[in-house]
Protein backbone atom coordinates (compact mmCIF):
# COMPACT_ATOMS: atom_id res chain seq x y z
CA UNK A 1 0.00 0.00 0.00
CA UNK A 2 1.84 3.11 -1.18
CA UNK A 3 1.76 6.03 1.02
CA UNK A 4 0.88 8.22 -1.81
CA UNK A 5 -2.63 5.95 -2.66
CA UNK A 6 -4.13 5.10 0.84
CA UNK A 7 -7.95 6.25 1.53
CA UNK A 8 -6.83 8.17 4.72
CA UNK A 9 -4.83 10.56 2.76
CA UNK A 10 -6.98 10.57 -0.48
CA UNK A 11 -10.22 11.78 2.34
CA UNK A 12 -7.66 14.56 3.84
CA UNK A 13 -6.66 16.02 1.25
CA UNK A 14 -10.22 16.02 -0.09
CA UNK A 15 -11.42 17.80 3.17
CA UNK A 16 -8.76 20.59 3.17
CA UNK A 17 -9.23 21.38 -0.78
CA UNK A 18 -12.97 21.53 0.29
CA UNK A 19 -12.46 23.89 2.90
CA UNK A 20 -9.48 26.05 0.73
CA UNK A 21 -12.28 26.07 -1.83
CA UNK A 22 -14.39 28.30 0.47
CA UNK A 23 -11.65 31.33 -0.13
CA UNK A 24 -12.63 30.62 -3.81
CA UNK A 25 -16.23 30.12 -3.68
CA UNK A 26 -16.67 33.10 -1.33
CA UNK A 27 -14.93 35.42 -3.96
CA UNK A 28 -17.26 34.63 -6.34
CA UNK A 29 -20.20 34.50 -4.32
CA UNK A 30 -19.40 38.26 -3.49
CA UNK A 31 -19.71 39.48 -7.60
CA UNK A 32 -22.54 37.28 -8.03
CA UNK A 33 -24.83 38.43 -4.72
CA UNK A 34 -24.00 41.82 -5.17
CA UNK A 35 -25.13 41.57 -8.83
CA UNK A 36 -27.87 39.90 -8.63
CA UNK A 37 -28.69 42.15 -5.03
CA UNK A 38 -28.46 45.62 -8.04
CA UNK A 39 -30.45 44.25 -10.52
CA UNK A 40 -33.01 46.78 -10.37
CA UNK A 41 -30.70 49.90 -10.59
CA UNK A 42 -27.88 48.04 -12.62
CA UNK A 43 -29.74 49.09 -15.86
CA UNK A 44 -29.35 52.66 -15.22
CA UNK A 45 -25.70 51.73 -16.57
CA UNK A 46 -23.05 54.37 -16.04
CA UNK A 47 -25.51 56.63 -14.99
CA UNK A 48 -25.35 55.58 -11.30
CA UNK A 49 -22.03 56.47 -11.01
CA UNK A 50 -21.84 59.68 -13.18
CA UNK A 51 -25.59 61.14 -11.43
CA UNK A 52 -25.87 63.32 -8.34
CA UNK A 53 -29.67 62.21 -7.92
CA UNK A 54 -30.01 60.50 -4.91
CA UNK A 55 -33.51 59.02 -5.08
CA UNK A 56 -33.56 57.78 -1.44
CA UNK A 57 -36.88 55.80 -0.24
CA UNK A 58 -39.65 57.74 -2.77
CA UNK A 59 -37.34 57.90 -6.15
CA UNK A 60 -36.67 55.78 -8.94
CA UNK A 61 -33.74 56.82 -9.96
CA UNK A 62 -29.81 56.53 -8.10
CA UNK A 63 -26.70 58.20 -8.69
CA UNK A 64 -23.85 58.28 -6.46
CA UNK A 65 -21.57 60.88 -8.12
CA UNK A 66 -21.61 62.98 -4.38
CA UNK A 67 -20.65 59.23 -2.45
CA UNK A 68 -17.51 58.73 -5.19
CA UNK A 69 -16.11 62.18 -4.90
CA UNK A 70 -16.06 61.89 -0.67
CA UNK A 71 -14.42 58.62 -1.04
CA UNK A 72 -11.52 59.70 -3.80
CA UNK A 73 -11.10 63.25 -1.55
CA UNK A 74 -11.33 61.55 1.98
CA UNK A 75 -8.50 58.20 0.34
CA UNK A 76 -6.79 61.43 -1.29
CA UNK A 77 -6.16 62.99 2.20
CA UNK A 78 -5.98 59.97 3.77
CA UNK A 79 -2.66 58.98 1.56
CA UNK A 80 -1.02 63.08 1.47
CA UNK A 81 -0.98 62.54 4.78
CA UNK A 82 -0.82 59.01 5.88
CA UNK A 83 1.90 57.82 3.68
CA UNK A 84 4.75 60.51 5.07
CA UNK A 85 4.49 59.61 7.98
CA UNK A 86 4.39 55.44 7.53
CA UNK A 87 7.24 56.18 5.72
CA UNK A 88 8.67 57.91 8.22
CA UNK A 89 7.52 55.22 10.72
CA UNK A 90 9.35 52.73 8.71
CA UNK A 91 13.06 54.00 7.94
CA UNK A 92 13.22 54.80 11.39
CA UNK A 93 11.74 51.04 11.94
CA UNK A 94 14.25 49.58 9.53
CA UNK A 95 17.45 52.29 9.24
CA UNK A 96 17.66 54.24 12.41
CA UNK A 97 16.22 52.61 15.46
CA UNK A 98 18.31 51.55 17.78
CA UNK A 99 17.44 47.42 18.45
CA UNK A 100 15.78 47.32 21.61
CA UNK A 101 13.25 50.29 20.49
CA UNK A 102 12.53 48.43 16.87
CA UNK A 103 10.23 45.69 18.71
CA UNK A 104 8.12 47.94 21.30
CA UNK A 105 7.73 50.72 18.23
CA UNK A 106 6.53 48.42 16.19
CA UNK A 107 4.00 46.97 18.11
CA UNK A 108 2.71 50.41 18.98
CA UNK A 109 2.51 51.32 15.90
CA UNK A 110 0.38 48.05 15.12
CA UNK A 111 -1.52 48.32 17.88
CA UNK A 112 -3.24 51.55 15.83
CA UNK A 113 -4.92 48.81 13.55
CA UNK A 114 -6.11 46.79 16.37
CA UNK A 115 -8.58 49.96 17.69
CA UNK A 116 -11.77 49.22 16.58
CA UNK A 117 -13.16 51.44 13.49
CA UNK A 118 -15.99 52.30 15.92
CA UNK A 119 -13.75 53.56 18.67
CA UNK A 120 -12.12 56.11 16.09
CA UNK A 121 -15.31 57.21 15.17
CA UNK A 122 -16.41 58.17 18.80
CA UNK A 123 -12.82 59.64 19.54
CA UNK A 124 -12.78 61.80 16.17
CA UNK A 125 -16.68 63.12 17.07
CA UNK A 126 -15.75 63.84 20.97
CA UNK A 127 -12.09 64.79 20.65
CA UNK A 128 -10.60 64.67 17.01
CA UNK A 129 -13.09 67.33 15.19
CA UNK A 130 -13.43 69.64 17.99
CA UNK A 131 -9.54 69.80 18.24
CA UNK A 132 -8.89 70.29 14.60
CA UNK A 133 -12.02 72.60 14.25
CA UNK A 134 -10.57 75.15 16.96
CA UNK A 135 -7.13 74.89 16.90
CA UNK A 136 -5.59 73.47 13.59
CA UNK A 137 -8.46 74.29 10.88
CA UNK A 138 -8.84 78.09 11.22
CA UNK A 139 -4.62 78.38 10.60
CA UNK A 140 -5.40 77.26 6.89
CA UNK A 141 -8.68 78.96 6.71
CA UNK A 142 -5.82 82.41 7.40
CA UNK A 143 -3.03 81.55 5.78
CA UNK A 144 -4.88 79.29 2.74
CA UNK A 145 -7.66 80.73 2.41
CA UNK A 146 -6.87 81.85 -1.00
CA UNK A 147 -7.44 78.31 -2.02
CA UNK A 148 -10.83 76.90 -3.01
CA UNK A 149 -10.18 73.83 -0.83
CA UNK A 150 -10.13 75.74 2.12
CA UNK A 151 -13.02 78.50 1.40
CA UNK A 152 -16.83 78.38 2.07
CA UNK A 153 -17.09 78.72 5.76
CA UNK A 154 -16.70 81.92 7.62
CA UNK A 155 -14.06 82.08 10.76
CA UNK A 156 -15.56 80.18 13.71
CA UNK A 157 -18.56 79.12 11.84
CA UNK A 158 -17.05 76.01 10.90
CA UNK A 159 -19.49 72.42 10.57
CA UNK A 160 -17.92 69.89 13.15
CA UNK A 161 -18.14 67.24 10.40
CA UNK A 162 -16.32 67.63 7.28
CA UNK A 163 -14.62 65.20 4.18
CA UNK A 164 -11.27 66.64 5.91
CA UNK A 165 -12.22 65.13 9.33
CA UNK A 166 -13.01 62.06 7.02
CA UNK A 167 -9.88 62.06 5.30
CA UNK A 168 -7.72 62.98 8.77
CA UNK A 169 -9.31 59.61 10.58
CA UNK A 170 -8.48 57.61 7.63
CA UNK A 171 -5.01 58.98 7.84
CA UNK A 172 -4.30 57.77 11.34
CA UNK A 173 -6.16 54.31 10.23
CA UNK A 174 -3.97 53.35 7.47
CA UNK A 175 -0.31 53.89 9.18
CA UNK A 176 0.09 50.76 10.42
CA UNK A 177 -0.52 48.80 7.29
CA UNK A 178 1.48 51.49 5.03
CA UNK A 179 4.16 51.19 7.63
CA UNK A 180 4.36 47.68 8.33
CA UNK A 181 4.77 46.69 4.32
CA UNK A 182 6.60 49.48 3.73
CA UNK A 183 9.26 48.87 6.31
CA UNK A 184 9.52 45.10 5.19
CA UNK A 185 9.97 46.10 1.81
CA UNK A 186 12.93 48.39 3.57
CA UNK A 187 14.73 45.39 5.12
CA UNK A 188 14.39 43.77 2.25
CA UNK A 189 16.88 45.47 1.19
CA UNK A 190 20.23 44.04 0.62
CA UNK A 191 23.08 45.80 3.23
CA UNK A 192 24.96 45.56 -0.31
CA UNK A 193 23.13 48.81 -1.66
CA UNK A 194 23.91 50.87 1.72
CA UNK A 195 27.67 50.48 1.64
CA UNK A 196 28.07 51.32 -1.81
CA UNK A 197 26.05 54.40 -0.85
CA UNK A 198 28.47 55.15 1.98
CA UNK A 199 31.26 54.01 -0.34
CA UNK A 200 30.47 57.10 -2.44
CA UNK A 201 30.23 59.83 0.60
CA UNK A 202 26.79 59.65 0.91
CA UNK A 203 25.36 61.12 4.32
CA UNK A 204 23.12 58.83 5.62
CA UNK A 205 19.60 60.10 4.29
CA UNK A 206 21.30 60.23 0.90
CA UNK A 207 21.95 56.63 1.30
CA UNK A 208 18.28 55.94 2.62
CA UNK A 209 17.10 57.88 -0.20
CA UNK A 210 19.34 56.82 -3.41
CA UNK A 211 20.34 53.25 -2.14
CA UNK A 212 17.27 51.93 -0.01
CA UNK A 213 14.38 54.02 -0.75
CA UNK A 214 14.84 53.39 -4.74
CA UNK A 215 15.78 49.31 -4.49
CA UNK A 216 12.30 49.37 -2.33
CA UNK A 217 9.81 51.28 -4.44
CA UNK A 218 7.93 48.19 -5.52
CA UNK A 219 7.13 47.26 -1.98
CA UNK A 220 6.64 51.12 -0.84
CA UNK A 221 3.79 51.26 -4.00
CA UNK A 222 2.54 48.00 -3.07
CA UNK A 223 2.00 49.28 0.39
CA UNK A 224 0.38 52.83 -0.72
CA UNK A 225 -2.53 50.56 -2.79
CA UNK A 226 -3.19 48.46 0.35
CA UNK A 227 -3.35 51.39 1.98
CA UNK A 228 -5.49 53.28 -0.21
CA UNK A 229 -8.02 50.01 -0.09
CA UNK A 230 -8.37 50.04 3.26
CA UNK A 231 -9.16 53.97 3.18
CA UNK A 232 -11.70 53.17 -0.01
CA UNK A 233 -13.68 50.77 2.10
CA UNK A 234 -13.04 51.67 5.52
CA UNK A 235 -16.88 52.73 6.82
CA UNK A 236 -17.45 53.61 10.08
CA UNK A 237 -15.37 55.81 11.85
CA UNK A 238 -15.40 57.86 8.31
CA UNK A 239 -19.42 57.81 8.52
CA UNK A 240 -19.33 59.07 12.18
CA UNK A 241 -16.91 61.63 11.00
CA UNK A 242 -17.82 62.97 7.53
CA UNK A 243 -21.21 64.39 8.49
CA UNK A 244 -23.63 62.50 6.22
CA UNK A 245 -24.71 65.11 3.42
CA UNK A 246 -25.07 64.47 -0.20
CA UNK A 247 -22.74 67.26 -1.70
CA UNK A 248 -20.21 68.25 -4.30
CA UNK A 249 -18.21 70.90 -3.61
CA UNK A 250 -14.61 72.11 -3.42
CA UNK A 251 -14.59 72.96 -0.04
CA UNK A 252 -12.62 70.29 2.20
CA UNK A 253 -14.46 72.24 5.33
CA UNK A 254 -17.85 70.62 3.84
CA UNK A 255 -19.76 67.65 5.18
CA UNK A 256 -19.90 65.03 2.59
CA UNK A 257 -19.93 61.01 2.44
CA UNK A 258 -18.17 58.34 0.80
CA UNK A 259 -19.81 55.41 -0.88
CA UNK A 260 -19.75 53.20 2.07
CA UNK A 261 -20.97 55.90 4.65
CA UNK A 262 -23.51 55.87 2.83
CA UNK A 263 -24.21 52.41 2.62
CA UNK A 264 -23.55 52.06 6.23
CA UNK A 265 -25.89 55.33 7.19
CA UNK A 266 -29.01 54.74 5.03
CA UNK A 267 -29.45 50.59 5.03
CA UNK A 268 -31.25 50.37 7.85
CA UNK A 269 -34.03 52.65 6.58
CA UNK A 270 -34.13 51.76 3.53
CA UNK A 271 -37.19 50.32 2.26
CA UNK A 272 -38.36 49.65 -1.29
CA UNK A 273 -36.42 47.69 -3.69
CA UNK A 274 -34.76 50.32 -5.93
CA UNK A 275 -33.79 51.62 -2.33
CA UNK A 276 -32.09 48.41 -1.35
CA UNK A 277 -30.41 47.83 -4.77
CA UNK A 278 -28.96 51.17 -5.19
CA UNK A 279 -27.39 50.68 -1.80
CA UNK A 280 -26.50 47.21 -2.86
CA UNK A 281 -24.58 48.38 -6.30
CA UNK A 282 -23.08 51.08 -4.87
CA UNK A 283 -21.24 48.32 -2.70
CA UNK A 284 -20.57 46.98 -5.73
CA UNK A 285 -18.42 49.15 -7.08
CA UNK A 286 -16.78 49.74 -3.79
CA UNK A 287 -16.11 46.12 -3.90
CA UNK A 288 -14.63 45.98 -7.38
CA UNK A 289 -12.38 49.21 -6.65
CA UNK A 290 -10.74 47.68 -3.43
CA UNK A 291 -10.73 44.12 -5.05
CA UNK A 292 -8.88 45.57 -8.20
CA UNK A 293 -6.49 47.75 -5.87
CA UNK A 294 -5.63 44.81 -3.15
CA UNK A 295 -4.94 42.73 -6.81
CA UNK A 296 -2.19 45.09 -8.13
CA UNK A 297 -1.32 45.29 -4.38
CA UNK A 298 -0.65 41.68 -4.07
CA UNK A 299 0.87 41.37 -7.57
CA UNK A 300 3.69 44.34 -6.50
CA UNK A 301 4.24 41.92 -3.24
CA UNK A 302 4.70 38.92 -5.16
CA UNK A 303 6.73 40.07 -7.48
CA UNK A 304 8.89 41.39 -4.75
CA UNK A 305 8.86 37.92 -2.64
CA UNK A 306 9.81 36.21 -6.08
CA UNK A 307 12.92 38.26 -7.08
CA UNK A 308 14.32 38.35 -3.35
CA UNK A 309 13.66 34.08 -3.51
CA UNK A 310 15.74 34.12 -6.91
CA UNK A 311 18.57 36.50 -5.43
CA UNK A 312 18.62 33.76 -2.66
CA UNK A 313 19.48 31.21 -5.61
CA UNK A 314 22.46 33.21 -6.41
CA UNK B 1 28.08 73.01 0.59
CA UNK B 2 29.30 69.67 2.41
CA UNK B 3 27.80 71.82 5.37
CA UNK B 4 24.42 71.95 3.66
CA UNK B 5 24.41 68.62 3.00
CA UNK B 6 25.41 67.78 6.78
CA UNK B 7 22.38 70.15 7.82
CA UNK B 8 19.99 68.14 5.04
CA UNK B 9 20.70 64.85 6.57
CA UNK B 10 19.67 65.86 9.99
CA UNK B 11 16.45 68.07 8.80
CA UNK B 12 15.30 64.12 7.25
CA UNK B 13 16.70 61.96 9.95
CA UNK B 14 14.19 64.42 12.59
CA UNK B 15 11.57 63.99 10.17
CA UNK B 16 11.69 60.46 10.18
CA UNK B 17 11.43 60.27 13.89
CA UNK B 18 9.27 63.05 14.03
CA UNK B 19 6.72 60.95 12.17
CA UNK B 20 6.84 58.39 14.91
CA UNK B 21 5.99 60.72 17.64
CA UNK B 22 2.97 61.63 14.92
CA UNK B 23 1.97 58.20 14.52
CA UNK B 24 1.84 57.58 18.02
CA UNK B 25 -0.15 60.66 19.53
CA UNK B 26 -3.10 59.59 18.27
CA UNK B 27 -3.07 56.23 19.90
CA UNK B 28 -1.90 57.91 22.77
CA UNK B 29 -5.21 60.23 23.16
CA UNK B 30 -7.24 57.87 22.46
CA UNK B 31 -6.40 55.15 24.81
CA UNK B 32 -6.01 58.51 27.49
CA UNK B 33 -9.65 59.57 26.54
CA UNK B 34 -11.32 56.17 26.37
CA UNK B 35 -10.10 55.52 29.71
CA UNK B 36 -11.14 58.64 31.06
CA UNK B 37 -14.43 58.96 29.82
CA UNK B 38 -15.19 55.21 29.94
CA UNK B 39 -13.65 53.50 33.13
CA UNK B 40 -16.43 55.97 35.51
CA UNK B 41 -19.14 54.43 33.49
CA UNK B 42 -17.71 50.77 34.20
CA UNK B 43 -19.92 49.37 37.08
CA UNK B 44 -21.75 46.39 38.23
CA UNK B 45 -24.91 47.77 36.80
CA UNK B 46 -23.00 48.06 33.28
CA UNK B 47 -22.25 44.29 33.24
CA UNK B 48 -26.11 43.97 34.36
CA UNK B 49 -28.73 46.25 33.43
CA UNK B 50 -30.10 46.48 29.66
CA UNK B 51 -29.84 49.55 27.89
CA UNK B 52 -31.33 52.78 29.65
CA UNK B 53 -34.47 54.40 27.57
CA UNK B 54 -33.48 58.11 26.09
CA UNK B 55 -34.51 59.89 29.18
CA UNK B 56 -32.05 62.43 30.75
CA UNK B 57 -30.82 60.98 34.16
CA UNK B 58 -31.93 57.38 32.97
CA UNK B 59 -29.74 54.60 33.97
CA UNK B 60 -28.72 51.42 33.13
CA UNK B 61 -26.36 49.08 31.44
CA UNK B 62 -24.90 47.28 28.36
CA UNK B 63 -25.59 43.92 29.60
CA UNK B 64 -27.27 42.53 26.61
CA UNK B 65 -24.32 44.09 24.27
CA UNK B 66 -21.85 42.49 26.46
CA UNK B 67 -23.88 39.16 26.27
CA UNK B 68 -24.26 39.89 22.40
CA UNK B 69 -20.57 40.45 21.88
CA UNK B 70 -19.35 37.22 23.69
CA UNK B 71 -22.06 35.16 21.40
CA UNK B 72 -21.53 36.34 18.20
CA UNK B 73 -17.40 36.59 18.29
CA UNK B 74 -17.99 32.54 20.15
CA UNK B 75 -20.15 31.38 17.42
CA UNK B 76 -18.25 32.92 14.18
CA UNK B 77 -15.24 31.45 15.38
CA UNK B 78 -16.76 28.24 15.48
CA UNK B 79 -16.78 28.30 12.21
CA UNK B 80 -13.87 30.89 10.69
CA UNK B 81 -11.53 29.07 13.11
CA UNK B 82 -11.76 25.61 11.29
CA UNK B 83 -12.79 26.71 7.61
CA UNK B 84 -9.35 28.94 8.29
CA UNK B 85 -6.89 26.44 9.78
CA UNK B 86 -8.26 23.68 6.97
CA UNK B 87 -7.72 25.84 4.10
CA UNK B 88 -4.31 27.33 5.73
CA UNK B 89 -3.08 23.38 5.51
CA UNK B 90 -4.10 23.21 2.29
CA UNK B 91 -2.61 25.87 0.73
CA UNK B 92 0.80 25.31 2.83
CA UNK B 93 0.67 21.47 2.72
CA UNK B 94 -0.93 20.83 -0.61
CA UNK B 95 -1.05 23.98 -2.25
CA UNK B 96 2.11 24.08 -4.62
CA UNK B 97 0.18 24.05 -7.62
CA UNK B 98 -2.04 26.75 -9.60
CA UNK B 99 -5.09 26.36 -7.76
CA UNK B 100 -3.31 26.20 -4.10
CA UNK B 101 -1.60 29.78 -5.34
CA UNK B 102 -5.05 30.92 -6.42
CA UNK B 103 -6.22 30.13 -2.65
CA UNK B 104 -3.66 32.05 -1.44
CA UNK B 105 -3.79 34.54 -3.93
CA UNK B 106 -7.52 35.18 -3.58
CA UNK B 107 -7.33 34.82 0.46
CA UNK B 108 -4.72 37.54 0.80
CA UNK B 109 -7.11 39.79 -1.74
CA UNK B 110 -10.17 39.26 0.73
CA UNK B 111 -8.30 40.04 3.71
CA UNK B 112 -8.36 43.51 2.47
CA UNK B 113 -12.21 43.23 1.59
CA UNK B 114 -14.13 45.81 3.60
CA UNK B 115 -16.23 44.78 5.88
CA UNK B 116 -19.47 46.81 4.85
CA UNK B 117 -19.08 44.43 1.90
CA UNK B 118 -19.46 41.48 4.12
CA UNK B 119 -22.05 42.74 5.70
CA UNK B 120 -24.28 43.75 2.06
CA UNK B 121 -23.70 39.76 1.42
CA UNK B 122 -24.77 38.59 5.33
CA UNK B 123 -27.85 41.00 4.19
CA UNK B 124 -28.24 39.41 0.70
CA UNK B 125 -28.14 36.05 1.52
CA UNK B 126 -29.20 36.06 5.30
CA UNK B 127 -31.48 38.86 6.28
CA UNK B 128 -33.68 39.06 3.43
CA UNK B 129 -34.99 35.54 2.99
CA UNK B 130 -35.33 36.09 6.82
CA UNK B 131 -36.95 39.15 6.63
CA UNK B 132 -35.59 40.75 9.07
CA UNK B 133 -31.84 41.22 11.14
CA UNK B 134 -30.53 37.98 12.52
CA UNK B 135 -27.99 36.49 14.75
CA UNK B 136 -26.96 33.97 12.03
CA UNK B 137 -26.39 36.41 9.42
CA UNK B 138 -24.34 38.39 11.89
CA UNK B 139 -22.44 35.01 12.70
CA UNK B 140 -21.85 34.41 8.91
CA UNK B 141 -20.22 37.93 7.93
CA UNK B 142 -17.88 37.60 11.04
CA UNK B 143 -17.38 34.28 10.10
CA UNK B 144 -16.42 35.30 6.54
CA UNK B 145 -14.48 38.05 7.81
CA UNK B 146 -12.02 35.63 9.35
CA UNK B 147 -11.59 32.72 7.25
CA UNK B 148 -8.86 34.27 4.66
CA UNK B 149 -7.14 36.04 7.85
CA UNK B 150 -6.86 33.04 10.09
CA UNK B 151 -6.01 30.66 6.65
CA UNK B 152 -3.08 33.09 5.85
CA UNK B 153 -1.62 33.27 8.91
CA UNK B 154 -2.11 29.77 9.02
CA UNK B 155 -0.29 28.99 6.07
CA UNK B 156 2.71 31.19 7.19
CA UNK B 157 3.26 29.21 10.31
CA UNK B 158 3.11 25.94 8.73
CA UNK B 159 5.47 27.69 6.01
CA UNK B 160 8.27 28.41 9.15
CA UNK B 161 8.18 24.87 10.14
CA UNK B 162 11.22 23.36 8.57
CA UNK B 163 11.20 20.47 5.48
CA UNK B 164 13.34 18.39 7.73
CA UNK B 165 10.05 17.23 10.14
CA UNK B 166 8.01 16.94 7.07
CA UNK B 167 11.11 14.76 5.48
CA UNK B 168 11.63 12.43 8.50
CA UNK B 169 7.70 12.03 9.08
CA UNK B 170 7.63 10.72 5.81
CA UNK B 171 10.93 8.44 5.65
CA UNK B 172 9.39 6.91 8.75
CA UNK B 173 6.88 6.07 6.43
CA UNK B 174 4.15 8.15 8.33
CA UNK B 175 1.21 8.92 5.95
CA UNK B 176 0.86 12.49 4.20
CA UNK B 177 -2.27 13.35 6.19
CA UNK B 178 -0.48 12.18 9.72
CA UNK B 179 2.56 14.45 8.98
CA UNK B 180 0.48 17.46 7.81
CA UNK B 181 -1.38 17.32 11.35
CA UNK B 182 2.66 16.71 12.67
CA UNK B 183 3.34 19.77 10.52
CA UNK B 184 0.42 22.11 12.47
CA UNK B 185 1.30 21.31 15.81
CA UNK B 186 4.59 21.91 15.36
CA UNK B 187 3.28 25.55 14.45
CA UNK B 188 0.11 25.50 16.85
CA UNK B 189 1.66 28.88 18.39
CA UNK B 190 1.81 30.46 15.15
CA UNK B 191 -1.70 28.96 13.97
CA UNK B 192 -3.18 30.18 17.69
CA UNK B 193 -1.44 33.79 17.49
CA UNK B 194 -3.48 33.93 14.06
CA UNK B 195 -6.74 32.76 15.63
CA UNK B 196 -6.53 35.21 18.72
CA UNK B 197 -5.57 37.85 16.88
CA UNK B 198 -8.57 36.93 14.39
CA UNK B 199 -11.41 37.40 17.01
CA UNK B 200 -9.70 40.39 18.13
CA UNK B 201 -10.40 42.22 14.88
CA UNK B 202 -13.82 40.70 14.52
CA UNK B 203 -15.09 41.66 17.81
CA UNK B 204 -14.24 45.15 16.55
CA UNK B 205 -16.52 45.12 14.12
CA UNK B 206 -19.84 46.93 13.55
CA UNK B 207 -20.64 47.83 10.04
CA UNK B 208 -21.25 44.31 8.71
CA UNK B 209 -22.95 43.76 12.49
CA UNK B 210 -25.45 47.14 11.44
CA UNK B 211 -26.47 45.24 7.89
CA UNK B 212 -26.92 41.67 9.38
CA UNK B 213 -27.29 41.13 13.60
CA UNK B 214 -29.12 44.49 14.42
CA UNK B 215 -29.44 45.94 17.48
CA UNK B 216 -31.79 45.09 20.44
CA UNK B 217 -32.43 46.55 23.48
CA UNK B 218 -33.46 43.05 25.18
CA UNK B 219 -31.15 39.82 26.18
CA UNK B 220 -30.45 37.19 23.91
CA UNK B 221 -33.70 35.55 22.32
CA UNK B 222 -32.57 32.83 19.77
CA UNK B 223 -30.55 32.77 16.42
CA UNK B 224 -33.32 34.20 14.12
CA UNK B 225 -33.61 37.67 16.01
CA UNK B 226 -31.60 40.83 16.21
CA UNK B 227 -29.11 40.63 18.76
CA UNK B 228 -27.71 43.50 20.84
CA UNK B 229 -23.20 44.03 20.43
CA UNK B 230 -20.81 46.32 21.72
CA UNK B 231 -20.04 47.93 18.75
CA UNK B 232 -23.37 48.71 17.21
CA UNK B 233 -24.15 50.32 20.81
CA UNK B 234 -20.85 52.45 20.53
CA UNK B 235 -22.03 53.76 17.16
CA UNK B 236 -26.02 54.59 18.15
CA UNK B 237 -25.31 55.71 21.28
CA UNK B 238 -21.71 57.66 20.71
CA UNK B 239 -24.22 59.67 17.57
CA UNK B 240 -26.99 60.36 20.02
CA UNK B 241 -26.39 62.98 21.28
CA UNK B 242 -28.11 61.87 25.18
CA UNK B 243 -25.61 62.58 27.84
CA UNK B 244 -26.53 59.59 29.85
CA UNK B 245 -26.29 57.65 26.27
CA UNK B 246 -22.77 58.59 25.36
CA UNK B 247 -21.21 58.12 28.86
CA UNK B 248 -22.07 54.14 28.15
CA UNK B 249 -20.67 54.48 24.64
CA UNK B 250 -17.25 55.52 26.32
CA UNK B 251 -17.73 52.60 28.57
CA UNK B 252 -18.36 50.21 25.65
CA UNK B 253 -15.48 51.64 23.68
CA UNK B 254 -13.71 50.67 27.00
CA UNK B 255 -14.50 47.69 27.38
CA UNK B 256 -13.65 46.47 24.38
CA UNK B 257 -10.47 48.38 23.90
CA UNK B 258 -9.56 46.37 27.31
CA UNK B 259 -10.47 43.19 25.77
CA UNK B 260 -8.87 43.54 22.28
CA UNK B 261 -5.48 44.88 22.81
CA UNK B 262 -5.57 42.28 25.91
CA UNK B 263 -5.71 39.64 23.57
CA UNK B 264 -2.85 41.85 21.26
CA UNK B 265 -0.74 41.87 24.56
CA UNK B 266 -1.32 38.30 25.52
CA UNK B 267 -0.53 37.11 21.59
CA UNK B 268 2.77 39.26 22.39
CA UNK B 269 3.57 37.66 25.35
CA UNK B 270 2.80 33.95 23.93
CA UNK B 271 5.09 34.34 21.31
CA UNK B 272 8.08 36.65 22.90
CA UNK B 273 10.98 36.43 20.67
CA UNK B 274 9.46 34.85 17.42
CA UNK B 275 7.47 36.27 14.79
CA UNK B 276 3.85 36.74 15.40
CA UNK B 277 1.75 37.44 12.09
CA UNK B 278 -1.40 39.66 12.11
Amino acid sequence: MGAGRSRADTIFKALVLVFASSIVALTLIFFYELTTGSSHTLGEGFAFITSSTWGGSIGNFYGVLPAIYGSVVTSAIALLIGVPVSLGVAVFLSELSPGRLRAPVSFIVELLAAVPSVVYGLWGIFIMVPFLTHNIYPFFQAHLGFLPIFQGYSTGQLPMASILDGGVVLAIMIIPIVSSISRDALQAVPDSQREAAYALGATRSEAIRISVLSYARSGILASIFLGLGRAFGETIAVAMVVGDTPRLTSSLFSPGYTLASLIVTQFTEATGAAYISALVEAGLVLLIVVFFTNIVARYLIGRLTKSREAASYL
Amino acid sequence: MKSRRFFMDKVLISLACLSVVIAIVPLASILYYVTVRGLPAINLDFFTKLPPIPVPGAVGGLGNAIQGTLILVGLAACIGLPFGVLSGVYISEYGRNFYGRTVRFLGDVLIGNPSIVVGILGFTLLVQPLHGDNLAAGVFALSVIMIPIVSITTAEALNLVPNSIREASAALGIRKWRTSLLVVSNAKSGVATGALLATARVMGESAPLILTIGISTQWYSGPTAPLASLTYYIYYFGTSGLQNWVDLAWGAAFLLIVMIIGINLAVRLLTRGRRAYA
